[in-house]
């Protein structure tokens, strides 16, 4: 058995020993799951598939996913979707509302409340200042240039507001934190 | 050329199938492979360039110390790495060549202002973009 099979063997089902597991190769799998998320932001994003990409319990993915990044997975999707909407509203001509359907939210209200809580503009703004700034960056590859402006999600961003009423948003995956 | 960037490494987390992925998935050859003790100096090179070298190096003793060796190895294992890039003259062809030889792609190729990039990862977790200039730039 090489280093990394031992490193990554799975540990016996008894939830005693979950301290015991190898810190870099529990998080090798838990950074498969990220990758999951970066490549299909538009997609529902469960705990339970999640969990599944890094072989662990859905509990325990939460709790490690929040360790490892940072920020719960629910909340690193928000900022995938927002960071891919800002690109389609620089890059393209697409409506709004397609961007919004697009990018994975299933109500315009919901996506626009929350680009604008989490970027401090309107998606409409944004299209107009994000274009503006677009002649100062074009040395930056443009694939790093697109993370690196992913919004700081810090906070936590409720999909859906007290009294909102008129939202009916699925989340599309449940915030454990 | 006589002066410029000779060497530089990434940090690996088991010498062996690093050296496995670069070279027998990524095509690139083994430039150096020395040991001393349980200290391994491996670098590799991409064959059409010869005069830069990448290194494959695990932290541990004698440069790190136990808990700076796993501060390290946690870095690239959640891919807090900087990114990395490999320049090929087609992209969605090396993607289908490297995809089917089980490299673990994290991004499908998306074309960009004319270039067209593709994303993909290393057993240990570092993040390399793959990268096909527009028509007519380097």
């Amino acid at each position: 058995m090489s280093a990394r099979e031992s490193r990554n063997a799975q540990p016996p089902a008894s939830p005693t020993t979950s301290d015991a597991w190898p810190e870099p190769a529990l998080l090798r799998r838990l950074l498969r799951a990220k990758d999951r998320i970066d490549a299909a932001s538009h997609e529902a994003w469960p705990v339970k598939r999640l969990a599944a990409v890094s072989g662990v319990s859905d509990a325990h993915f939460a709790r490690s996913f929040k360790r490892a990044f940072g920020i719960p997975p629910h909340r690193y999707l928000l900022t995938r979707r927002i960071e891919q909407a800002t690109a389609l509203l620089r890059d393209t001509d697409l409506a709004i509302t397609d961007i919004a359907f697009a990018t994975g939210w299933e109500s315009l209200g919901t996506f626009g409340r929350i680009f604008r809580d989490v970027t401090g503009r309107s998606p409409g703004a944004m299209r107009v200042d994000a274009r503006a700034a677009m002649h100062r960056l074009d040395r930056v590859p443009a694939c790093v240039l697109k993370a690196a402006q992913r919004p700081d999600l810090t906070c936590a961003v409720l999909e859906k507001r007290r009294g909102g009423g008129a939202d009916t948003v699925e989340p599309s995956i449940t915030e454990a934190s | 050329m006589n002066q410029g960037i000779n060497v530089a490494g990434v940090y690996v987390d088991d010498q062996d199938e690093a050296l496995a992925f670069y070279v027998d998935k990524l095509g690139f050859r083994v430039h150096t492979d020395v040991r001393n003790g349980s200290y391994r100096w491996l670098t590799v090179q991409h064959p059409d360039q010869p005069s830069f070298q990448l290194g494959l190096f695990t932290p541990g003793p004698p440069v790190h110390d136990d808990a700076t060796a796993q501060t390290l190895r946690a870095m690239v294992a959640k891919g807090a790495m900087p990114p990395l890039v490999l320049s090929v003259s087609d992209c969605r062809a090396s993607y289908a060549r490297l995809k089917a030889g089980g490299v673990e792609f994290i991004q499908e190729p998306i074309e960009r202002y004319g270039s067209i990039d593709a994303g993909f990862r290393d057993p240990a977790g570092n993040g390399w973009k793959m990268i096909q200039a527009p028509h007519g730039t380097t």
